[in-house]
């Protein structure tokens, strides 16, 4: 058997039946909501309310709301990143992306999505395709004023809809982006390093065997 | 703090028939294992674990109905320590996690299973014992059909008296008309179309 | 059909003894409003004012989101689990990850653990402040109470936004951690929230713990014996409220709650006045556990490198985890059986189960009282229906 842990002393509540003169509890109360009241006018922190849409509660930066897909250059639907590898619609708790991997006349795939739908009348925001995308290619969006007068298919984003510029990216979430940045260039020179160490080593390798051919020229 | 399973199964199998309790091993890390205990002995060992001053289980916190189509799956998630032969078919199974309050122990893991999954569906109620079943074990009756025999109350709870079929049990099929959301992938709506009028 | 005569089954077997039934009234309470809580009905038969018997009634909110579960990923269910509770989503979180980590074997980093900790408590503060507001609710004081405890809501919310993206519907908690460290300078904020928080409870108890009205209304009303409560698997404030010291956070530490000095406060007689009180009581606990956690507050991984995000597939076996939520005992019983979706996926939700004796606190009390009790068991149907 356990014993119980000795900072555990079984609280003492206060005293539960503080009856006072008749009445003073009430009055005690209406002070409190009298002088809120009076402080509402004059006091920030007690007069909470905005008037939307003249005014707006500032969003914090880390606001997520829809997603959206990211585009490198000027070509919005050359440029996207995603490959339609579909991990986005497995993940998806509501299940609401739908994609098409594009594939050419022979049927290899091209890495790309023919179509990519998002259906944000189902979507909640919860930004998981984000966070399981290994391309870099979809992240979350702050804008949240979408209502639209056709309850169908307005709401349904194809990729067009959903493309967004890197600079987009940048303004809407400057440190991730800026990380994301980073990374995709180190990624990026390592891969042209490779391959100039393999073209190197490539060309080192016939240098040599011409070399080889010269030393030992064919009968 | 983790019961001493082998001593609560001795004990348990002091009091009542030694083959109507059996130890089973949770293969996961979690190590939280489990006692088989016949469904006709059911209540009598949770009398035993709750009025038994050094055990103590008071509370009963969590009744999960559980179905089984294959039974070979239910024995590699509650793998028999002993030889034992294997069940022949599906079955319905509810697990009950016991605590205690007073030794802070917990959880001892009682499971029980109904002989099929069709017609002999009967479990020992442990409401006389535990009141904390009677919603969770009404819950089970609606969604996994298992029947809870001496449940004083023992009707639908989340789905409407109407409703005919168990809808937790793996081979539920959703009726083709119960929603009509156009969603990108169109599955539901072709499912649903012959079910409403086509637009003028 | 019950033997034992220490648990009276059903209470309302025999309703009125002089009465028979066509003098008895039949009033359908819900499914609205019953100071809206939301979608909840009650069958309730009276004898004048008298309640003679009381039959909840559920399922107007019922999405078989443990069905949803089975057919998606394990960590798709995640976002589902804030639409339980959905006035306290970050314990939710909380207690997914936490069975999930129990049935998978997954390490949790220091200050992850410090992370949930501190969100878990701030949770807390929400759901009881809002609780004083909604409770005064239930008693027809509508308004001022409730207006005062969401506007300390609102810059707990604001926090939260800022942590996790979304003021209510969080998805936080990873298996194996958080899903993100916390943003600059958002301690130091919190920090200054937590310490500016006691003035507020002192006001909110000066408005309304010696009013009068409310002592006459809560005290010795719904009082049931501890036993009868630990039998029927209530949990939370509820059961600590009838004097049972019965916390998770201490019976079965989890997390790194042994690491602070906190006091589990208890009540006398488990009325709906204790009830009430608990609430404020814990809050103070809360801060307590709050300023202990941001002094304490470690630098290092805010999620376990090793734990998987993508194809998440846990080994063979089953869990059953909870932890202390707001509301009681949040447990999550998951079977896996080493495929990527759970086979089963089960919740033990607290406000359904603290329920169970909703009857045998209402029998023999005025139809007002009714109202006032559901208000104090604090349910919130999300997660009574799941």
């Amino acid at each position: 058997m356990e014993t119980p842990e000795t900072n555990t002393p079984p609280a003492a509540p206060p005293s539960l039946t503080e009856w006072s003169l008749p009445g003073m509890g009430l009055l005690k109360g209406l002070a409190v909501t009298g002088a809120n009241m009076v402080q509402s006018f004059y006091r920030k922190d007690r007069m909470t309310t905005i008037q939307y849409p003249e005014q707006r509660a500032p969003i914090s930066p880390n606001f997520r709301n829809f997603p959206f897909l990211v585009y490198d250059g000027d070509d919005a639907m050359a440029g996207l990143r995603c490959t339609a590898c579909s991990i986005c619609e497995k993940e998806c708790p509501p299940q609401c992306i739908y994609i098409v991997l594009d594939r050419d006349e022979n049927g290899k795939s091209l890495k790309r999505p023919k179509v990519f739908d998002i259906d944000v009348s189902v979507c909640m925001n919860c930004g998981i395709c984000a966070e399981v995308c290994p391309f870099d290619s979809i992240y979350m969006d702050g804008e949240y004023e979408l209502a639209t007068q056709d309850r169908f298919g307005d709401l349904v984003f194809n990729k067009q809809r959903l493309a967004r510029s890197t600079d987009y990216h940048a303004k809407l979430r400057p440190v991730q982006a800026a990380a994301v940045a980073a990374s995709r260039k180190a990624a990026e020179d390592k891969k042209l390093a490779a391959a100039a160490a393999k073209e190197a080593k490539a060309k080192a390798a016939a240098e040599a065997k011409a070399k080889a051919d010269q030393e030992q020229p064919a009968p | 703090m983790t019961p001493d399973l082998p001593t609560i199964l001795t004990r348990l199998q002091a009091t009542l028939p030694a083959a109507a309790v059996a130890h089973r091993r949770n293969p996961g890390p979690s190590g939280q294992d489990s006692l088989l205990v016949a469904p006709e002995h059911l209540v009598a060992a949770c009398r035993f674990l709750r009025d038994t001053p050094d055990l103590d289980f008071d509370l009963l916190t969590n009744v999960t109905g559980v179905d089984w189509p294959d039974p070979a799956k239910a024995d590699a998630v509650a793998v028999p320590v002993e030889e034992t032969p294997p069940p022949r078919g599906g079955f319905l199974e509810v697990v009950y996690q016991l605590f205690s309050t007073s030794r802070r122990a917990g959880p001892l893991v009682l499971r029980a299973r109904t002989e099929d999954r069709q017609t002999r569906v009967k479990i020992p109620s442990v409401v006389e014992v535990y009141r904390s079943a009677e919603f969770q074990e009404r819950e089970i009756y609606d969604l996994f059909g298992v029947v809870f025999t001496g449940h004083p109350d023992l009707r639908r709870i989340l789905m409407w008296d109407e409703f005919e079929d168990h809808p937790m049990r793996k081979d539920y099929v959703a009726p083709d008309d119960y929603e009509y959301e156009p969603t990108p992938h169109d599955a539901v709506l072709e499912k649903a179309k012959p079910h409403y009028p086509a637009a003028p | 059909m019950i033997s034992d005569p220490a648990m009276p089954y059903p209470p309302s077997a025999n309703p009125s003894p002089v009465l028979d039934d066509d003098q008895l009234l039949h009033v359908s309470l819900g499914p609205q409003h019953p100071s809206t809580h939301g979608v909840f009905r009650m069958n309730v038969v009276l004898d004048g004012e008298t309640v003679v018997s009381l039959k909840p009634v559920f399922g107007y909110l019922h999405r078989n989101h443990e069905k949803i579960a089975e057919g998606i990923t394990y960590l798709s269910s995640m976002p589902f689990t804030d639409r339980l509770d959905y006035i306290c989503p970050l314990t939710n979180n909380w207690a997914y990850a936490r069975a999930v980590e129990t049935l998978a074997g997954i390490e949790v980093p220091e200050r992850a653990e410090y992370i949930r900790v501190i969100t878990g408590e701030l949770t807390r503060l929400i759901n009881h402040s809002a609780f004083a507001g909604f409770f005064m609710g239930d008693m027809g004081a509508w308004g001022s109470a409730l207006m005062y405890a969401f506007r300390e809501r609102e810059l707990i919310l604001d926090l939260f936004e800022e942590l996790t993206g979304a003021r209510m519907m969080s998805n936080f908690m990873r298996f194996g951690g958080c899903r993100s460290d916390l943003p600059e300078g958002w301690a130091a904020r919190a920090k200054t929230l937590i310490d500016g928080f006691p003035a507020f409870l002192d006001e909110l108890e000066k408005l309304l713990t010696g009013n009068e009205i409310l002592l006459a209304r809560t005290q010795d009303i719904g009082a049931l014996p501890k036993e009868t409560l630990i039998n029927g698997g209530i949990t939370g404030p509820m059961l600590r409220a009838a004097g049972v010291p019965y916390d998770l956070r201490k019976s079965r530490p989890y997390g790194i709650y042994d690491r602070f000095k906190f006091r589990v406060p208890i009540g006398e007689k488990g009325d709906c006045y204790d009830r009430f009180m608990m609430r404020f009581l814990e809050m103070r606990e809360s801060i307590s556990i709050l300023q202990q956690a941001f002094e304490q507050l470690p630098e290092g991984e805010y999620i376990n490198p090793k734990a998987k995000l993508r194809s998440f597939k846990p080994p063979v076996g089953e869990a059953y985890a909870a932890i202390e939520c707001p509301k009681g005992e949040l447990g999550f019983h998951l079977i896996s059986d080493g495929t990527f979706n759970p086979f089963r996926y089960r919740i033990r939700p607290p406000s359904f189960i603290n329920l169970t004796l909703l009857e045998d606190m209402c029998l023999g009390l005025d139809l007002a009282d009714v109202v006032l009790i559901l208000g104090s068991v604090d349910i919130v149907l999300g997660e009574v229906d799941r």
